[in-house]
Formats: C-alpha cells, sequence, structure tokens
C-alpha cells in the first residue's frame, strides 16, 4: 500500500536527535508490548511478522504520526489479535476503560502463484523497480518504484511479504542488493557519488537496458 | 473508523497494555512469567556491544574480518552472537572514500544479534524520512561531518538482510587489547551516524 509509513525521502522532518544513555525500554508498559508481539507470533501463532508489519502500515495515518513507536507496535498486535478472533474488541475497550483504537481493515489480496526459482539477475547487470501500486502489503519503497538501479549483490531467496503479509500461501524467491545513484532518485540537486542500497524481492523488479 | 481527531481520546496506553494482558489471561492463553522472561532475554541479548565486540576482533584479526565480510552471521556466531532477526547478516567496510549508513524507511528493521535493539533516532519518523534523501546534510546534523572525498553509500533495511556497519580503527590504538578497543566503539558507529574518534 501507499502508505504513511513508506517515509523515504519525504520533506519537511525536522532534526534527529539521540538521547544519551538512553535505555532499551523507557516504560514498563513498552517491554511488555515487545513481549506481547513475540507471543502472537511465536507462542499463540496467531499471526506472522510480516502480517505483523503490514498491521503496523494499516494504522490510521494520523494515529501512525502522533504514535509512539511501542504504541504503534502494540496497536497492530492487539490489532491481529482481534482479526484472528483470539480476543474481541468490545473486551479490550471494557478492560481499558476507553476508548481502544484498532489498525484500519486490510485490503482484499487475490493469492497468486509464482514459480521462482535460480535467480533471473546477476551481480552487475541493470535493473528497474516496477512501477507498481498494490494496494496490500509489500516491501519496495515508493522512492525506488520506477527507478533503474544495478545489482550489487544476489542475496538470498525469502518468503514474499506481499503474499504471507496477508496470511496467504507465500513462494521463497531471490532477493537483491540494488543499488541507485543518488541521482536517479532526487535529481540534479543530490550528489553525483551519492547511492542508496535497496533490498528487493525478484517479483519487483525487471530487466533494464 | 471516522476521523480519529474528532474522537474522544484513547485511553492512556498503559491501560491498553495492561488490558491485552488481562484479556488474554483470563481465557489462559498467557503463561504466567512469559512477558517478564521474554522482555529480560531481549535486553541481555540484543546489545549494540555484541557488535562492538565483532568490530574489535575485526580490528585484530584480519582472517576474522575476511570471514566477517563474506558471512557476517556465522562471523558474530562465532563469537555467540545470534538473533532469529539477523540469520543473514551483511557486514559494510568503511574505507577512507566510502562511508555506508544504515536505515529502515518503512520500519525499524535491525540486526539485533550485534546492533541491538533499536534506539528512538533510528526509529525516529525523521531519520527514516531524511537519511536516503539528504545523508550529507543529515549525518552533519547529527555530528558527523565528512569530507567531501568520501562517498556516502545508505542502505535500506526494506528486506530481510540485516546490516551492521564496520568502523575505520581510529588512530592511535596500536596494540591495544581487544577489549579495550571494544570499549570504543558506539551503536551510532554500527549504524553509520558516527565515526570513531581518535581517543
Amino acid at each position: 500500500m501507499d502508505g504513511i509509513h513508506d517515509l523515504g525521502g519525504m520533506n519537511g522532518f525536522g532534526l534527529v536527535e539521540i538521547e544519551p544513555n538512553e535505555p532499551k525500554f523507557h516504560e514498563r508498559w513498552e517491554a511488555r508490548a515487545f513481549s506481547l508481539n513475540t507471543l502472537g507470533i511465536r507462542v499463540l501463532e496467531a499471526y506472522n511478522v510480516h502480517e505483523y508489519r503490514h498491521a503496523v502500515e494499516r494504522i490510521d495515518p494520523a494515529q501512525y504520526l502522533a504514535a509512539s513507536y511501542y504504541e504503534r507496535w502494540f496497536t497492530a498486535v492487539a490489532t491481529l489479535l482481534v482479526e484472528k478472533g483470539v480476543v474481541s474488541h468490545a473486551e479490550l475497550e471494557a478492560r481499558a476503560g476507553g476508548r481502544f483504537p484498532l489498525a484500519r481493515p486490510a485490503a482484499a489480496v487475490e493469492p497468486t502463484r509464482v514459480t521462482a526459482g535460480a535467480p533471473r539477475f546477476a551481480q552487475g547487470q541493470r535493473v528497474a523497480v516496477r512501477e507498481m501500486h498494490p494496494a496490500g502489503h509489500t516491501r519496495a519503497p515508493r522512492y525506488v518504484r520506477g527507478k533503474r538501479g544495478v545489482v550489487v549483490r544476489v542475496s538470498r531467496p525469502f518468503e514474499f511479504p506481499d503474499l504471507a503479509g496477508h496470511a496467504l500461501p507465500a513462494h521463497v524467491e531471490p532477493t537483491y542488493h540494488v543499488e541507485f545513484p543518488a541521482r536517479e532518485l532526487w535529481g540534479d540537486s543530490a550528489e553525483a557519488r551519492g547511492a542508496v542500497v535497496v533490498d528487493l524481492w525478484e517479483s519487483y523488479l525487471e530487466a533494464a537496458p | 473508523m471516522s476521523d480519529p481527531r474528532r474522537r474522544e481520546s484513547p485511553a492512556p496506553i498503559a491501560e491498553r497494555v495492561r488490558a491485552l494482558e488481562e484479556t488474554l489471561a483470563a481465557k489462559d492463553l498467557l503463561p504466567s512469567g512469559y512477558l517478564e522472561k521474554r522482555a529480560e532475554q531481549a535486553e541481555e541479548n540484543f546489545d549494540y556491544r555484541n557488535g562492538a565486540r565483532v568490530v574489535a576482533r575485526a580490528w585484530v584479526d584480519p582472517a576474522f574480518r575476511a570471514r566477517l565480510l563474506a558471512d557476517g552471521a556465522a562471523a558474530a556466531a562465532e563469537l555467540g552472537f545470534r538473533a532469529a532477526n539477523s540469520e543473514y547478516l551483511v557486514v559494510l567496510e568503511n574505507t577512507d572514500s566510502l562511508h555506508n549508513a544504515i536505515v529502515c524507511t518503512q520500519c525499524s528493521c535491525t540486526a539485533w544479534a550485534v546492533i541491538g535493539l533499536p534506539p528512538e533516532w533510528y526509529k525516529s519518523l525523521e531519520y527514516r524520512a531524511r537519511l536516503v534523501r539528504e545523508p550529507r546534510a543529515l549525518l552533519r546534523q547529527m555530528g558527523l561531518e565528512l569530507p567531501e572525498s568520501v562517498a556516502i553509500r545508505v542502505w535500506d533495511t526494506s528486506g530481510e538482510t540485516r546490516f551492521m556497519v564496520l568502523p575505520q580503527r581510529p588512530a592511535g590504538t596500536d596494540g591495544w587489547s581487544e577489549e579495550r578497543l571494544a570499549a570504543l566503539v558506539t551503536r551510532e558507529a554500527l549504524i553509520g551516524v558516527a565515526r570513531i574518534p581518535a581517543p
């Protein structure tokens, strides 16, 4: 989806501030929210990590931007446990004593069968990212769609997230580290020698001249 | 859901977390002590000091350095550092002419085994938006002034590969022990938003 989570390259953001001696969790609830996700994935086996990522992406944009990191994390966990029927939204609101926002519903995604084999692209080969706009989960950031780059590493095959993120049977396919010149992404004002490398599944790519 | 800004405020987040815990416990779906144990394990195992030790070893042992650059996860595992999310680890070597920096523009993916649970600044909207677009300006604002002769390569953790930067060993550390060297390595250097100054 072309969601609020896909922030790469957006303008208008301010300073990045490093907190000295930052604790791993700032509040007790953050540690518990962190662990509830492991419970959902590994113990309850209610959903997978791709579905978790997509649930974060589905949080209402205004809430996404206003929430803290672990609030988004927790909202995704609660959303999935409600969607999978493990708990009900009404129970959560009753126990919380107030409104309990969840992420928006996922788009309907068709199961697709892809026969993935040996990598189609080689190191050094020029590729382009497909101009794709799926309504569901994807890991192809908007800022590289339609852009050309070079394969700098044929990475390992991994489960295809665009299907796994919707609990659909997902094949495993090759992934690639593709280097894009900064000027291909951001125009002539970018540095001539600058580059961004993005980790992309084979289905996102096509051969480029 | 209609516009969330026009609705009453949500219950406080700590109350929402408690509510989910209680709901799960009431259904017998939350093993006693599970959340505490998992959080403790994460705090203990997922720490940038692991990556600092990996870097120090690579600085003193050329054979280890070669293994680390060839297969990061296997080399980190030699020192006992593993994480389910870091099974394919690619180590990025900084040189006199190339500086690497890591980001996850879409979420917060990080090599937990060696960088640890990511800090707030790494997960911030600002860092995620800006690094891929204006790396030199952002790094400068974060306190890292790179000479123009050094090119910047940004790595977006958009897939399942996890990355760690291998910073350059600072001058003036000849003959230092691995332990002493490891103490110089910061989390920021492992992500690529800092260099390690000469002591």
